[in-house]
């Protein structure tokens, strides 16, 4: 039989809340310690997660600054004739007449040393790369002139060269505004007229000294062949003018060109600098477990501990449900406080490590959400079994607890 | 019908073959105040429990309010205990870190009175019980005696159909013990059905009727007004 006085209430949720606050708010320094083990995990999470994403966000931003749209096309080493492939010289030109090209430069290696003096003996060598330029290299690999200028149609015929900025560290020359100093080439001086500022989709440049065209030849035994030749497209049809650019640079044979896009490579290369995160996240998720297991241990001993409390209120007619549901709120409510505290304290970290970067700050909301869920899961996984110990008790047993 | 409470032939036998009970009968009317009396082992505390639905009897009916417990389950016990049964026991067994407003309240929860409501009734069982002053005290600033009436005030609340008493005088000093049993006999006055459990035979002399318990069996079963009436003896 089942009447309205033999019906069990069902609690409401608010009421729910307050039963599994009581239990809190009377031990509160142990329900912080306990919720301070999740905070740990979820802030841990919430960094992992949130330092790669603000470094990628930084990342993209400094690409889409660069452009995505540059192309490089590179003769390969033939290693059976141990020689570069005889790139037709106007390859740069035959480029630029690609629609959707906006603008291509070659550069060629020349095989030629540098040295700060005379007096260096060859066998020092200063592991710089003499580079034979097109005055219009400077836009296209997106770099600009750190102090002087760059080699202009004019200067390219004239024993003058360009460094790249490591180039310039490395030879000790980084201003050239005031006084034109000369470094040794091959066998005679060339004056440095400009050095260069970074630039990082073209490495190769930073790292080499760059002489004119006409100037290469005439003093460097230079043949004409490019080596490299840079090339940007519009956006939309970037894909489309990589399909062809290697028959273009070299139509009789494409195979030994190669080309890349260095905004790819850059990506790849400061990607696999994060990628040490995923470690990170087993650490996190170690945190996490350790965290779960200790509120799961304050729920036991909470349990334990209230054992008159448990038979009071089943006295006072609170259901085995009801108890269940009481010590699982409990236990879910403090996970939630530690991973609600989690949260914000990730959040801080992260923000804190990307101004100290210069980076925009980026913590993915599904980083946020998930560790707040995540929180509330194992509140509830930690509490299932005190929870249902909680209510297997008798009223009669937990009454006669001494 | 006027029983809140009827034991028939209840016995119940332990689990390791101990009879704490042996077919117990008892009837409570509406409105009686009676001492279930015995030593130490003589059967008070399961006779409480099965009078409180705490626990069931091995065999034998009990019914409280006119239900048949064999019938119900163990929600059900639960949903009856919440509004037909009220314990005090001798520990007072109030929650620490909050105010006696809401150990009483706590009470209602079970219920199913929403939270105001819960509020007012136990401002009310607290002004009932003398302790309306003290009703936002927590129990380490209340006496002994104050306690124990703050856990009579959490067992009338709900306005159940018997209060269990479990010796609510045994951890208290004789005065505040008179005093608790007084109040006992002011709100058996006012009308409610109250069964004080205690080992104490002045106590249970006190009372309008007392049940006396030895080895798990009534052997008296006396009201003041009448004579008394032997049973276990001759049994």
């Amino acid at each position: 039989m089942s009447d309205d006085l033999t019906r069990p209430v069902r609690l409401r949720p608010l009421d729910l809340l307050r039963l599994g606050a009581g239990g809190l708010r009377t031990r509160p320094l142990r329900a912080f310690l306990s919720a301070l083990g999740i905070a740990v995990g979820i802030a841990t999470m919430v960094v992992v997660v949130g330092i790669p994403a603000s470094g990628r966000l930084a990342l993209d931003r400094e690409l889409s600054a660069l452009g995505v749209n540059l192309l490089l096309a590179q003769a390969k080493f033939d290693e059976r004739t141990q020689r570069l492939p005889p790139v037709p010289e106007e390859a740069d030109a035959m480029v630029a007449r690609i629609g959707p090209v906006t603008a291509a430069a070659a550069v060629a290696n020349t095989s030629a040393s540098i040295r700060r003096t005379d007096a260096v003996p060859p066998e020092r060598g200063s592991g710089i790369t003499v580079l034979a330029a097109r005055p219009g290299l400077m836009p296209v690999i997106g770099a600009g002139v750190a102090s002087g200028e760059f080699l202009t149609e004019t200067s390219s015929a004239l024993p003058v060269v360009v460094l790249g900025d490591k180039a310039a560290t490395l030879l000790g020359i980084t201003d050239v505004s005031r006084q034109r100093p000369v470094v040794w080439i091959n066998d005679r001086w060339f004056t440095v007229t400009g050095v260069l500022a970074p630039a990082p989709l073209a490495p190769e440049v930073e790292r080499a000294a760059l002489v004119g065209w006409q100037a290469a030849k005439t003093w460097l035994g230079f043949t004409g062949h490019p080596t490299t030749v840079y090339v940007r497209a519009a956006e939309s049809q970037v894909e489309q003018v990589r399909k062809v650019l290697a028959a273009t640079v070299f139509a009789e044979r494409p195979s030994s060109v190669v080309v890349s896009r260095p905004s790819d490579a850059l990506a790849a290369k400061r990607i696999t600098d994060t990628a040490f995160s995923g470690l990170f996240l087993g650490l996190a998720g170690v945190a996490l477990l350790v965290g779960g297991v200790g509120v799961a241990n304050t729920m036991v001993v909470s349990v334990l501990e209230r054992r008159r409390e448990i038979g009071l209120r089943r006295a006072l007619g609170s259901t085995r449900g009801q108890v269940r549901g009481q010590f699982l709120t409990e236990s879910a409510l403090l996970c939630l406080g530690g991973g609600l505290a989690g949260v914000l304290l990730g959040t801080l970290g992260t923000v804190g490590y990307a101004l100290s970067r210069g980076w925009p700050a980026d913590i993915p909301p599904a980083a946020l959400g998930l560790g707040v869920g995540g929180a509330l899961l194992i509140g509830v996984l930690a509490g299932l079994y005190p929870a249902v110990r909680a209510s297997l008790l008798t009223p009669t047993e937990a009454l006669a607890t001494p | 019908m006027t029983e809140v409470l009827v034991l028939t032939d209840v016995s119940k036998v332990h689990p390791g073959g101990v009879t704490a009970l042996d077919s117990v009968s008892l009837r409570v009317r509406r409105g009686e105040m009676l001492a279930v009396v015995g030593p130490s082992g003589s059967g008070k505390s399961t006779m409480l429990h099965v009078m409180g639905t705490l626990d069931r009897p091995s065999s034998g009916d009990v019914e409280v309010d006119g239900r048949r417990i064999a019938d119900l389950p163990d929600r059900a016990l639960c949903a009856l205990r919440a509004r037909r049964i009220g314990f005090v026991f001798q520990q007072f067994h109030l929650t620490e870190g909050v105010t006696a407003q809401e150990n009483v309240a706590t009470a209602l929860l079970y219920a199913g009175l929403p939270p105001a409501l819960r509020r007012t009734r136990a401002l009310e069982a607290l002004d009932r019980v003398g302790l309306g002053h003290r009703a936002h005290h927590h129990p380490h600033q209340l006496s002994g005696g104050e306690r124990q009436r703050v856990a009579i005030a959490r067992a009338i609340a709900g306005d159940p159909a018997i209060v269990l008493a479990d010796e609510p005088t045994g951890a208290l000093d004789t005065a505040n013990g008179q005093g608790v049993v007084e109040l006992l006999r002011d709100l058996n006055r006012d009308g409610a059905t109250i069964a004080v459990i205690t080992h104490d035979r002045d106590l249970a002399a006190s009372l309008p009727r007392r049940v006396e318990l030895r080895d798990g069996r009534i052997v008296a079963d006396v009201r003041a007004a009448e004579q008394t009436v032997r049973l276990g003896v001759a049994r």
